[in-house]
């Protein structure tokens, strides 16, 4: 039997193969990694969420590079150039679509990777760090995507920047300077989308890349997370020990946990596909010129639901809060393997753990769902646009009418809803008779207050009594109007209602 | 594979690295790391400067720019101008343009409002029939002469400096304005403070407040 020499016998791909081999020396720590051993366990369709997010990595490294082909990093000319690949480039569209729905796909997987791993116990001895490095990872996945939505060069990204400058302007000595450095000049211009090019497209993703090295390098060599069973506890000195005999009696994880990989990131980029396709690209919306003011700037949906905590911040709170906020959110997930670093995996004996997955989940669904329709916003159209429902108009005297008429023209309805339509920030003015008397419609309308402007000085007084004759016309008339309970106590000399006294006054029914 | 040299075994490298500690090559290897470190320090600082540019060049960023003449604009009269930035580079595009809302309380008297929103710097828009500024993105609001009506915002609008110069309104500007980076350091608006009962004005606008003119109203009623 002749020796076997290497690259010198076999079909020519064998021996192209081999001569390659010979100078690379790669297989021994690819079929070490690929068939290192994992526990039975581990082979679940619930453990594809971190190689789906390595997937769509990769597709957004394609499709970045193929947008960056075409897109031009210049103010005056990153819209039209959005514009040219949406319209005149053949399947520019799809790219960019792709690159958008690849965007949001992977926020939503690194998300869902991230509740799976914590709910898994994953991030417990020893994987302290794989965990932490995935923190960081999240931050720069969400760093590409708000400097994604920058480099949509629109009305948005305009005043997404904005909002960002006026965050980093409340930071106390140095936020003057730091607003300066963000935007690379004294205003949002052509600088700031350069240095915002420069992040999206060289630095974070450089990062984020080098930070998914060291992240499966480390899944690689401290094992994938088994399986967490009740009552399995982790400790320090034994887990090691544990973890290998668990490994050591499972399979190797080519092909006995890849294939599960496989078919969720090729599902997942068939859905980016589907979706690129369906709904295509988004945006660009609005030409970004400031000059432009009847805008309302909206950030993409993942960012939706801090666009709404900041617009219920109180006035006082809303500084400490921005600025504190985000430190200690990210020191608690940090120091997260530090407290509960050991101890129960399972999230059968975790309530504490489970609730706060849900907890989280739910405050960030309700929020981004307040976020899609604003409801502190004032509706810039109402006052013009928002018909007068009807029945609110029918049998009301001259005067009355002509209060409809101020409350129209005066913007109420901006903030107030009458008939389901105007603005939210406001209560709803169907039925305001009910909730206020006369008075107090004189009061609130001239003094504000209640988050309320003052209308002293933008009304005149025939203009204030017209408006407060028709808004005490306003409730159903199965409604009582309001009553001035004091006024009430008072026609009775000062005893209430209910009281045993009695005096000689009558009861001023009221009007 | 097969024809690699078996790599030293791990005594052997140990040995090797003690004979290595203390020798002329160790010696040398160490000064060539303090050169390179002494080199990254030197070129570090130019890189960090480049960096920093924008900073550095904070006191370039205001100047007093024409806004029209000051005759343009009739007494009570709120309006939306725009303005070229003075400090631009030519691939600005549109960004190059600066919105502002000049108020003119009464001939000569002139407050110039930044368009941003004291909160977080979206574009208020000016209502005339009811005085009021509207911001769109968290319903913060303002009265005429840019004090804080109610919502979010923690003070009224920002302010340029203004001066009329041979007929010219005038202001003082170039950077965006934030909490930290005033348009101007002209005096802060609000200085009529409206009358609100003191339960509701929680935070105070602005403490430096003048004397000023009371904001104008729609005083000519409509309905006779």
């Amino acid at each position: 039997m002749p020796e076997y020499r290497p690259g010198h016998q076999g079909p020519w791909y064998k021996r192209v193969y081999d001569w390659l081999e010979r100078r690379v020396q790669i297989e021994g720590p690819v079929k070490e990694a690929v068939l290192h051993p994992v526990p039975k366990s581990t082979a679940s369709w619930w453990y594809v969420f971190g190689s789906a997010s390595l997937t769509l990595l990769i597709l957004q490294v394609v499709t970045g590079i193929m947008l960056g082909l075409v897109y031009a990093p210049s103010a005056a000319h990153a819209w039209d150039s959005l514009q040219i690949l949406n319209h005149q480039l053949p399947l520019g569209w799809f790219l960019r679509a792709m690159h958008g729905w690849g965007s949001s796909f992977m926020v939503a997987v690194v998300l869902i990777h991230m509740a799976q791993v914590f709910l898994f116990g994953a991030y417990k001895f020893p994987r302290e760090l794989t965990w932490i490095v995935g923190v960081f990872m999240l931050l720069m996945t969400l760093g590409m995507a708000f400097t994604g939505q920058v480099l949509r060069f629109d009305q948005d990204a305009y005043w997404g920047l904005g909002i960002g400058a006026s965050i980093m302007g409340r930071v106390p000595l140095i936020g003057g300077q730091l607003v300066h450095i963000m935007l690379g000049g004294p205003i949002i211009s052509g600088a700031t989308l350069t240095r915002f090019f420069a992040l999206h497209v060289f630095v974070i993703p450089g990062t984020l890349l080098a930070l998914t090295g060291l992240h499966v390098w480390m899944v690689l060599k401290l094992g994938i997370n088994e399986w967490p069973v009740p009552g399995r506890i982790v400790r320090r000195e034994t887990y090691i020990e544990e973890y290998n005999e668990l490994a050591h009696k499972g399979i190797p994880f080519v092909p006995g946990a890849v294939w599960k990989d496989l078919f969720f990131s090729a599902a997942i980029i068939l859905a980016v596909a589907v979706c690129a396709a369906l709904f295509g690209p988004y945006g660009p919306k609005g030409y970004p010129d400031p000059t432009i003011i009847n805008t309302v700037p909206k950030p993409d949906f993942f960012f939706l639901w801090i666009y709404s905590v900041l617009s219920f911040l109180p006035p006082e709170m809303e500084t400490p809060f921005i600025l504190t906020a985000p430190v200690v959110a990210i020191l608690i997930l940090v120091a997260l393997p530090f407290v509960a670093g050991v101890g129960e995996k399972s999230w059968w004996r975790r309530p504490v753990a489970v609730f706060m997955v849900m907890f989280l989940a739910v405050c960030w669904g309700e929020l981004t769902h307040l976020g899609t329709y604003t409801p502190w916003s004032p509706q810039m159209t109402a006052w013009s646009g928002a018909p007068v429902p009807a029945n609110l108009l029918q049998n009301r005297t001259p005067l009355e009418r002509k209060g409809a008429v101020v409350l129209q023209a005066k913007q109420c309805r901006n903030c107030h809803s009458m008939g389901g339509l105007g603005g939210m920030r406001g209560p709803a003015l169907d039925d305001v008779a009910t909730r206020l008397t006369e008075d107090q419609l004189y009061r609130q309308v001239l003094l504000g207050g209640g988050n309320m402007p003052a209308y002293g000085s933008a009304l005149s007084p025939a203009e204030t009594t017209a408006l407060v004759k028709f808004l005490i016309t306003l409730r159903p008339g199965y409604r009582p109007a309001a009553q001035d309970a004091s006024r009430q106590i008072a026609g009775q000399a000062g005893v209430p209602p209910n009281s045993t006294v009695r005096l000689g006054g009558t009861q001023i029914s009221p009007k | 594979m097969d024809e690699k040299l078996p790599p030293p075994s791990h005594e052997e490298q140990e040995q090797r690295l003690h004979q290595e500690r203390v020798s002329r090559r160790t010696f040398l290897m160490n000064v060539g790391i303090a050169l390179n470190a002494v080199v990254v320090a030197v070129v570090a600082v130019p890189v960090v400067a480049y960096l920093f540019g924008p900073v550095l060049r904070r006191k370039e960023y205001l100047q007093w720019i024409a806004i029209g003449n000051a005759t343009d604009y009739s007494p009570g009269e709120t309006r939306l101008v725009t303005f070229q930035n003075p400090f631009t580079d030519p691939w600005d595009g549109d960004t190059a343009k600066v919105p502002a809302y000049v108020r003119c309380v009464d001939a000569g008297n002139f407050t110039v409002f930044a368009i941003n929103c004291a909160h977080l710097g979206c574009p208020v828009r000016w209502f005339s029939e009811s005085q009021l500024f509207m911001c769109p993105c968290h319903g913060g609001v303002y009265y005429a002469d840019g004090s804080r009506a109610s919502g979010p915002p923690e003070r009224g609008l920002f302010t340029y400096d203004v001066k009329i110069d041979g007929g010219k309104l005038m202001i003082n500007a170039g950077q965006m304005p934030t909490l930290r980076n005033r348009a101007g350091s002209g005096p802060c608006p609000g200085s009529t403070e409206p009358k609100q009962p003191a339960l509701v004005a929680r935070i105070e606008a602005c403490p430096s407040t003048d004397p000023a003119t009371k904001a104008p109203g729609t005083n000519a009623s409509t309905i006779g």
